[in-house]
């Protein structure tokens, strides 16, 4: 198994991943820092950390603007998505959240953010332009996951001890239909074409894809790693490839990533990266992975062509989220 | 003999109604269910402390009790996808009530899942009665072993742990340490006894030898004499760590800072085994902990969380198992097939062999978390959970052993 920790391999890793970099635009990637209040700055060419930002209390969920100027910060202490100018990397103003924001989702024409709140069993959907609270949904108990359709039809919330996908209908602004998924479902993520929603539980230990047209679960992904007992299988963040080809599933204290061949479903490989991984981000080009390693504080840097971990980058205080910024 | 009081009788059918209309037409057809009703009793008594024992921090009034309640709102919040409504009936029986009549009356309410929050004497006598015999009691405080063991019945699930899986945790992480050597020092009750016990079985479990033994026998007020006796009392041969025994916290407290050598005091006190503690935040414990302080107002206690635990298992079973039917439910509680989530890391599920659900048990500092077991390394063919307390070839149980899968 190759490790990212092997003395030699960083080395020869970041000059392959810096050649690899520089065949694309510049890109910087942002990781919220859950227990140090801050975000690492980290510039794709030379994967160093360059700057370090500081923000509000507890930064966990984190998403860019569609235009890429800003980032949206869930601020769960401060009770506050904040809001980051990235050319300035200073906090412009903040947006009403609701109680304690985890993880949030735009709506496709940048115009909602869809929060849910943690602590109060809501999903609050904010009017990014007026800065106002558009309206609340009430869904099951510790909602977490949030994605929206691509024809933004359709916004969905994983609550994580109710164990639903809750399906609420953006023009009806209600909930109109729910699945039950695995124990624990901590995130959520529709394929490019809509067709389909893969969810992750984390107690369960599988991934659902759920069929979007009937919300039927379709196909229940295991994963088995040598070594590693069941119940430490704790899947988190999931990331689709633009081409439709692999899913990425973050195995949380098994301490590895999961490859799914998206098509078959069939798990192809899993690659060691730091300790307890949850979310993951690809580069616009769909070469690059990037893991957030909340115990071992770093990010784990992997090459989607050869499937290899190349880096791992040291960061702040248990990281959580990240983008990347093309 | 004192009347059992209903305290209370909390209908929150009605708030599930309320919460429905907020989201209309929540249609149901992938979640959907059986609709329906489901009363969980929640009984209660808690002994008399003895007068010698000064409790610094005051028990609060509503300690287990307060875990029901959110767990019943928790219920319902996941209810009403379902059209499911969970109520809960509360019982709080005198030290010297009628435990038997409390019980009674809750299954004459049809309720078929009763939470029991009292001392083992009153759990086994509950789950004799021929009125009992249909019902789930949910064992959410008692550690007895032998309520696992030879007084095992299949009409009782353990939501506690019991005493050796506690012992387990807190001695394969001492081992874990190389501190193999214990001195055990154990109260003069009989609970402290049976504490005890669950030490020196785990330390032939687990390699660890017990290098010396006392009784406290002192009958004086140790508040006050504590600085004088316990160097002398605390005087042994070599040991790694002090054990301690006494579970209504008559001298335990006492021991820290004060042993003839310089060592550390676990078990009752000092280095707790446990379920729960304020300080813990792993595995999205944080949510449940901030949703439960904002709604009693105090940090939640181990009895609370056991009793949270409890009356999840049956809504939990009920989203599952898509069904209201006590019956169905009952059967697929003990399944296989059954697991939850209790922020403790890996998932709940039912032993089998003595109805005991399997869980990581915390170590707690008085402000952290010091470790939790199982620890890395005690292996077991089937979940490293069954390394903690007593497996399936050791169990005394016979009523349920001969019904296992």
């Amino acid at each position: 198994m190759t490790s990212a920790r092997l003395p030699w391999l960083p080395f020869t890793a970041s000059l392959l991943t810096a050649f690899l970099a520089s065949a694309a635009s510049a890109q910087t990637i942002y990781v919220s820092n859950e227990k140090d209040n801050s975000l690492s700055v980290i510039d794709g060419k030379t994967l160093a950390v360059v700057d370090t930002i500081k923000v509000g209390k507890r930064p966990r969920g984190i998403t860019l603007s569609k235009d890429g100027t800003q980032l949206f910060i869930c601020a769960s202490d401060d009770h506050a998505v904040q809001v980051l100018d990235l050319a300035s990397r200073k906090v412009v103003h903040n947006l009403p959240s609701g109680e304690d924001p985890e993880q949030f989702a735009l709506s496709p024409d940048g115009k909602s953010l869809f929060i849910a709140n943690e602590d109060s069993n809501v999903v609050t959907v904010v009017d990014v332009p007026s800065r106002k609270v558009a309206f609340q949904v009430d869904v099951g108990v510790e909602p977490e996951g949030m994605d929206v359709s691509p024809d933004g039809r359709w916004a969905v919330n994983t609550s994580e001890t109710t164990s639903m996908v809750h399906w609420i209908d953006v023009e009806k602004r209600q909930v109109t239909d729910n699945t039950l998924v695995g124990p624990r479902p901590r995130h959520a993520e529709f394929t490019k074409d809509g067709a389909q929603l893969w969810v992750s539980s984390e107690i369960g230990g599988t991934v659902s894809v759920i069929d979007t047209a009937t919300r039927q679960v379709a196909k229940t992904i295991d994963f088995h790693i040598k070594g590693v007992a069941k119940d430490r299988i704790q899947p988190v963040g999931v990331k689709l490839t633009d081409d439709g080809r692999h899913a990425f599933v973050a195995l949380g204290p098994a301490n590895h990533v999961a490859v799914v061949d998206a098509k078959t479903f069939e798990v192809k490989n899993y690659l060691l990266v730091g300790r307890r991984v949850w979310h993951l981000a690809l580069t616009p080009d769909q070469k690059t992975l990037y893991t957030t390693n909340g115990v071992s504080s770093d990010v784990s840097v992997i090459d989607v062509d050869s499937l290899k971990v190349t880096k791992s980058i040291k960061v702040g205080r248990y990281p959580w989220g990240v983008v990347v910024k093309g | 003999m004192t009347k059992p009081r209903l305290l209370h009788s909390l209908s929150l059918a009605a708030l599930g109604v309320v919460l429905l209309a907020g989201t209309p037409a929540a249609a149901q057809q992938n979640a959907g269910a059986d609709a329906g009703e489901i009363r969980i009793g929640f009984l209660s008594q808690t002994p008399e402390p003895p007068p010698y024992v000064a409790n610094p921090d005051e028990p609060a009034a509503d300690d287990g009790l307060a875990g029901a309640t959110l767990a019943i709102a928790d219920n319902n919040t996941t209810g009403k996808f379902l059209k499911q409504s969970f109520v809960l009936d509360s019982v709080e029986v005198p030290p010297d009530g009628d435990a038997a009549a409390a019980l009674r009356e809750l299954a004459g309410r049809g309720g078929r899942f009763v939470v029991v929050d009292a001392p083992g004497a009153t759990v086994e006598a509950l789950s004799k009665l021929p009125e009992a015999r249909n019902v789930m009691l949910l064992n959410a405080n008692a550690p007895d072993d032998s309520l696992r063991g030879a007084a095992c019945a299949p009409n009782l699930l353990h939501v506690a742990p019991s005493r050796a899986m506690l012992a387990d945790a807190l001695g394969q992480y001492l081992v874990k340490k190389r501190w193999p050597r214990w001195f055990l020092v154990t109260g003069r009750r009989a609970e402290d006894k049976l504490y005890a016990d669950a030490v020196r079985r785990t330390a032939k479990r687990v390699g660890a030898q017990i290098v010396a033994e006392k009784d406290w026998t002192a009958d004086s007020d140790v508040n006050r004499t504590a600085e004088a006796e316990i160097p002398v009392f605390t005087q042994a041969k070599s040991y790694d760590v002090l054990i301690v025994a006494d579970e209504v916290g008559e001298f335990g407290d006492y021991l820290s800072y004060r042993t003839a050598d310089p060592r550390p005091v676990a078990g009752t006190q000092g280095l707790v085994p446990t379920v729960w503690h304020r300080t813990h935040e792993q595995w999205g414990a944080a949510q449940l902990q901030s949703r439960f302080k904002s709604a009693a107002k105090r940090p939640m206690t181990a009895r609370d969380h056991n009793v949270w635990t409890a009356v999840r298992v049956v809504g939990e079973a009920a989203a599952r198992a898509r069904t209201a039917d006590p019956d169905r439910l009952i059967a697929f509680i003990q399944s296989p097939d059954f697991t939850m989530s209790a922020f403790r890391g890996a998932p709940l599920t039912v032993r089998p062999w003595d109805g005991q659900l399997r869980q990581p048990v915390l170590l707690a500092a008085d402000r952290s978390v010091v470790s939790v077991s199982p620890q890395e390394g005690f292996l077991h063919p089937r979940t490293e959970l069954d390394s903690l307390g007593y497996d399936q070839p050791e169990t005394l149980c016979k009523t349920r052993g001969k019904k296992t899968p």
